[in-house]
């Protein structure tokens, strides 16, 4: 009995210890004890944002070479750089966690590890660059500014630093909307088109409700997470309404309305078989995303190869 | 004879040009590159030829004095009127391929901008100061590369060489020097480019030498760009860049 206590009693003592710090609203730091399930749930968050920032290149990279002016394409040549480089951040941030890329990497071509859904949509027209940089950025922000308060240092500094750059491309995303919706009649149909096509899966983004969310309850003593699900939606809908309106886009939700009492926007049900449906796997290009990932990745492969190999000639020269 | 400012409109829309269709090529390694860090290296360099490209189109534009903007230049034009060298439009390849025309292409341009800053047209000189800075970063990167990849495994050591073999004949058009430049060279505007090309020859091989690759043995150079005559692959090029100006002609974006 008192064998078996001597065991048990530091955990307990650490996790108690841990509780009351983060309670306390600090950051937890690498070198800070902390419990295994904390560790393995940031290490899939953040490698899944990484991941996502890295995948959402694609979609985007889809149009620089058919970007409309010369101003366009370096503004859309910047934007995806700066997911670029989200993506190294917070893979160095996830290494504090004792994760090196190259197992993330391993785990998102696998399979094991996920990224955002929103990116197995294609992005058909130009307009889905203007809506991509508005809703998706859009949403993605909502829910970083509340992470710029997550308890976990590194992925907390990651987001302040993130956040900055990703209101602009909010606002350039926005821009290129407004600019078409100003524009002929062929442009205002691509715009609304890609409103359509883009809203609800944006709306998705945030996960599903509060109830059915997976990893939601230690999340939240820890604070890992510190909004729910729904309430970053309904942030990211009462925002987004009003700025498509400004511009003359319609909402693809009949049932969206304002309402008074509560002082948000009430809109109708997401589709969440389409939801699971895109997670499993059967979105129209998860495929396509992950191979083209694993192309890139092995056709790099004789080039970092070659790296190394001259790295170690360098080194044994001067030894 | 031609007039001053149409001779300089030509030639501004010639460095323009290069600057674009390589820019082109360059971005179309996003998402593709063999490392993140590299694909945002890529990434980069393309950013600077965009905003060279913008700068000699805009000069051009306003020389030539019909009210077109840099897009217009960029974006209007057929494939008989663009004006780039061959050699940078020639296909990404593999990477080895992108780094041989980047070394051709970067140490050129080194050379040539430090010259072209002394232009008397205070534009052109002003705009290869600015260029100068961004293109020894570029070269920097590309004999990096060179170095790593000729020096690194045996499969990156014969990638490397073949790339530049297989390049080297796109390199002559590089110091030819037509009726435009030579004008404008009497009036110590252009750059004598024939006079820059022992000094690339020399650091290329001092390069290739680090990186224990050989220089490529002499061919017939090809040449055709300055007159308009390009490969087969510009056109293609533009079809791709040019959809949304030729399929909505009215709209502004
Ligand atoms: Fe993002
Ligand atoms: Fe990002
Ligand atoms: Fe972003």
């Amino acid at each position: 009995m008192d064998h078996q206590n001597t065991v048990v009693r530091p955990n307990e003592e650490r996790l108690s210890k841990f509780e009351e710090h983060v309670g306390e609203g600090k950051a937890v730091e690498p070198r800070d004890w902390m419990p295994e399930e904390y560790r393995s749930h940031l290490v899939r968050q953040m490698s899944q944002h990484a991941h996502s920032e890295v995948i959402g290149m694609q979609p985007e990279g889809n149009w620089i070479t058919r970007a409309p002016s010369i101003r366009a394409k370096q503004i859309l040549l910047a934007k995806i750089q700066d997911e670029g480089g989200h993506g190294l951040y917070l893979y160095s941030a996830a290494e504090t966690l004792g994760i090196s890329r190259v197992e993330m990497i391993e785990q998102l071509q696998t399979g094991k590890a996920k990224y955002s859904n929103i990116f197995n949509y294609p992005s058909l027209t130009w307009a889905d660059i203007g809506a991509i940089g508005w809703l998706v950025d859009g949403a993605a922000i909502v829910n970083q500014v509340s992470l710029q308060r997550t308890s976990y240092g590194p992925y907390s500094r990651a987001m302040v630093r993130i956040c900055k750059e990703e209101s602009f491309h909010q606002r350039q995303g926005y821009e290129i909307m407004a600019n078409m919706m100003n524009g002929t009649a062929d442009q205002k149909e691509m715009a609304q088109d890609a409103m359509n096509r883009w809203w609800w899966p944006s709306l998705m983004m945030f996960g599903p409700h509060d109830g059915e969310s997976p990893h939601s309850a230690n999340a939240f003593k820890w604070k890992i997470k510190r909004h729910s699900n729904d309430e970053l939606r309904q942030k990211f809908i009462d925002k987004t309404v009003q700025q498509a309106e400004v511009i003359g886009l319609t909402i693809p939700d009949p049932d969206l309305k304002w309402n008074e009492e509560k002082g948000h926007y009430d809109h109708g049900e997401i589709d969440w078989d389409e939801f699971y449906r895109v997670i499993r796997g059967n979105g129209p290009l998860n495929k396509q995303r992950i191979a083209h990932h694993v192309k890139a990745h092995e056709e790099g492969a004789w080039v970092r190869e070659a790296a190394e190999a001259y790295k170690t000639k360098q080194a044994q020269k001067y030894n | 004879m031609a007039d001053l400012n149409e001779l300089k409109y030509t030639y501004s829309l010639r460095l323009g040009d290069d600057a674009w269709i390589l820019s082109h090529r360059l971005s179309e390694w996003c998402s593709n590159g063999p490392f993140l860090e590299e694909d945002l290296a890529l990434t980069n360099l393309a950013l600077d030829l965009i905003g060279r490209a913008q700068g000699f189109y805009k000069y051009a534009a306003e020389l030539e004095g019909k009210g077109k903007t840099e897009d217009d230049l960029a974006y209007r034009r057929n494939e008989r009127q663009y004006f780039n060298h061959l050699l940078v439009e020639m296909p990404n390849g593999n990477f080895a391929d992108t780094i041989a025309r980047q070394l051709y292409v970067s140490v050129f341009e080194y050379y040539f901008f430090n010259e072209l800053k002394n232009s008397s047209d205070e534009t052109f000189a002003a705009l290869a100061a600015k260029t100068l800075k961004e293109v020894k970063y570029h070269m920097a990167h590309a004999v990096d590369w060179t170095i790593r990849l000729g020096d690194g495994t045996e499969e990156s050591h014969w990638k490397m060489q073949r790339a530049l073999d297989s390049l080297w004949m796109y390199t002559g058009e590089l110091f030819e020097m037509d009726e435009v430049d030579n004008e404008l060279l009497q009036q110590c505007i252009a750059v004598d480019v024939i006079a820059l090309k022992a000094k690339w020859q020399e650091h290329i091989e001092r390069v290739l030498k680090q990186a224990t690759l050989k220089q490529a043995e002499d061919a017939y150079m090809q040449t055709g760009s300055r007159k308009g005559i390009h490969t087969e692959h510009l056109g293609h090029m533009l079809g791709d860049m040019q959809y949304l100006q030729r399929a909505y002609p009215d709209a502004k974006w």
